[in-house]
């Protein structure tokens, strides 16, 4: 059993003159809910885009799901799910035509897209909504029904692009259970968020300034670094 | 290969779900269909004449009266200056002016040359050189009567040649028959491309094609299941429009559907590739829109449909051989009136077949995952 799901070592890219992301190094353990913060244009984004497969790296080294990101890209794609901050599933198809086109994409079996179909409904509890077209739900709802999508084909990592963006506090509760859930079956999540208190709810986080990771620990432990009472001001110091 | 056909079954519900484009798919075309099949009739029917008789014989008059008799003339003005047949030609009344000299008889019956004037306006140039053909063709006719007539007491007529001509695969020579066929192909190519070069660029803009990039996904699997709904709606609205086009204006179907058909996938196939390879290269369905426009335009006007290929220069014919609408034009127009089988446009078939490869291994290629 691979112990990290994802190690990143001197991951660089760079847009002509720009450095995005200056030789990030770190480790996400299995099973672990990694919290990825920065400000604005930290290149929280493109570091995700890279992990992903969407970008390819300028310079440096990872794995993902013990596969290695230059030379498998494709192959990891079959082992990540991916909720990106735009909400991109179609809106034009139906909940229920949703889950069956990513289940089938991903190589889900018939048999195994309708159960996977009914655990999430009965999860979200849209089964009396199931065949109405994705569009027309509440944001909040279509969060979640993005993070069960990109969890359809059970990967081993799943990246969470601001996943929470816009949504009430309730519903952002009710987000996080679903993140703890997959995580409690030994599922990666790697989430990246401008919400500090969602930061407390990860079991480590990294801070990204400018490009680089500035900080990188447990709540507790960065805290207890920069001698702050809460993850917001540990944030404040550090990029300002 | 399971993972297409989801591509394909999520594509066909994105289509028929969007409850306006169904119909705007099928229904508009054969409105346009027939409404350019009736109007883009160019048989000139109607040619306004003015004629200057300035010698007052008997022949100038049997002349006129032979042309105003064919019902293809008008006779506007009839004056007796050529100052003012020459007016009525400036200002635009008059599509052809026949001028009768005052010696016009005399001269003929001694033997020397008679001569007429004919000046034609021609700003419409097919107008004017029909118009003047079917002229010249009374004047002749008459010339022969005079000549036999006159010829009587001075005895040994010449022989004439007689020409007997036959119009070969259209022989009442309806101009719809011509039309339709083209018209139809040109209408099935030009909707394909439309809605392909939207398509990816429209997953673009509103960015699932993020979602679909981060999955295993291969760029030929979702090119061909983009592809394949497409290539059903083409051959759905030629189905309609041969239909349409059987039923409203009896166009003959003398060769083989299969033939029609079969041209029909390849072409689409081919267009396609285009479609789909200007909806990778853009960045917004706007930019998309406009590409499209500017190579249909040229693929229509410089397809043959409704001027002649064989009368364009050298080059511009050269550029029809890469353009899918004019091969189009050309099978349906070939095998359905003529009655042509594959071996007769297998060269049509081979050079679309090679534009299908190229294009749509530039669309695979040009569709790329990760940046």
């Amino acid at each position: 059993m691979i112990s990290n799901a994802i190690t990143a070592s001197n991951l660089t890219k760079k847009f002509g003159n720009f450095t995005a992301v200056d030789n990030i190094t770190f480790n996400v353990k299995r099973g672990e809910v990694f919290g990825f913060l920065g400000a604005n244009g930290a290149g929280k984004t493109t570091a995700i885009k890279m992990l992903i497969g969407l970008s390819k790296p300028s310079g440096g080294e990872a794995t993902v799901a013990g596969l290695n990101l230059m030379t498998q890209s494709e192959k990891i794609k079959e082992r990540i799910g991916y909720m990106s901050q735009k909400f991109s599933l179609y809106e034009d198809l139906t909940i229920r035509q949703n889950i069956n086109f990513y289940g089938g994409v991903y190589g889900l079996k018939r048999k195994d897209i309708r159960t996977k179909t009914a655990d999430i409904l009965a999860e979200l509890q849209l089964e009396d909504k199931a065949d109405e077209k994705v569009g027309g739900l509440p944001l909040g709802w279509k969060q979640r029904l993005s993070f069960s999508v990109a969890n359809v084909h059970d990967p081993d990592v799943v990246f969470l692009d601001e996943p929470t963006g816009g949504v009430d506090p309730a519903t952002r509760r009710q987000f996080w259970e679903m993140i703890y859930a997959a995580a409690s079956g030994g599922r990666t999540i790697f989430v990246t968020t401008h919400y500090m208190d969602e930061a407390e709810y990860c079991d480590r986080i990294s801070i990204m300034v400018a490009g680089k990771i500035a900080a990188l620990g447990t709540p507790g432990e960065l805290k207890e670094r920069f001698a702050a009472k809460s993850m917001d001001e540990v944030f404040l110091r550090l990029v300002r | 290969m399971r993972r297409l056909l989801f591509i394909i079954q999520k594509e066909f519900i994105q289509i028929i779900g969007n409850r306006a484009m169904l119909p705007l798919m099928t229904i508009l075309p054969i409105v346009q269909l027939m409404l350019l099949s009736f109007a883009a009739d160019s048989e000139v029917k109607n040619v306004n004449i003015t004629i200057t008789d300035l010698d007052q014989s008997q022949f100038s008059r049997q002349l006129i009266g032979q042309i105003t008799a064919s019902d293809r003339f008008t006779l506007i003005n009839a004056p007796l200056a050529m100052r003012i047949s020459d007016h009525d030609l400036l200002a635009g009344e008059a599509d052809i002016v026949l001028n009768i000299p005052p010696d016009f008889e005399r001269n003929f019956l001694k033997g020397y040359p008679a001569k007429l004037q004919l000046l034609v306006n021609a700003i419409n140039g097919q107008a004017a050189t029909v118009g003047s053909g079917y002229l010249m063709s009374i004047i002749r006719d008459y010339n022969e009567d005079i000549r036999l007539e006159t010829a009587m007491g001075v005895g040994r007529v010449p022989s004439r040649i007689e020409v007997a001509s036959a119009n070969w695969y259209n022989p009442d020579l309806n101009y719809k028959y011509f039309m339709v066929p083209g018209i139809l192909g040109e209408l099935v190519i030009i909707l394909v491309i439309l809605l392909s070069a939207m398509n990816t660029v429209r997953e673009r803009e509103i960015g699932t094609i993020e979602q679909i990039n981060v999955t295993p996904i291969k760029s030929w699997q979702f090119i061909l299941g983009k592809m394949i709904p497409f290539v059903f709606i083409g051959m759905l609205l030629l189905t309609i429009g041969l239909t349409a086009g059987k039923v409203i204006f009896d166009i003959p179907m003398v060769g083989s559907l299969w033939v029609v058909f079969g041209y029909c996938l390849v072409n689409l196939i081919a267009v396609l590739g285009i479609g789909l390879l200007i909806s990778n290269l853009v960045d917004t369905q706007q930019q998309a829109m406009l590409v499209a426009f500017f190579f249909v335009m040229i693929f229509i006007l410089m397809s043959g449909l409704f001027t002649p290929i064989e009368s364009m220069p050298d080059w511009a014919q050269l550029l029809t051989i890469p353009n899918p609408v004019a091969h189009f034009v050309a099978v349906m127009r070939k095998v359905l009136l003529k009655g042509s089988g594959f071996a007769d446009v297998a060269w049509n078939f081979r050079v679309t077949a090679i534009m299908a490869l190229v294009f749509n291994g530039l669309a695979v290629l040009s569709y790329r995952k990760v940046s």
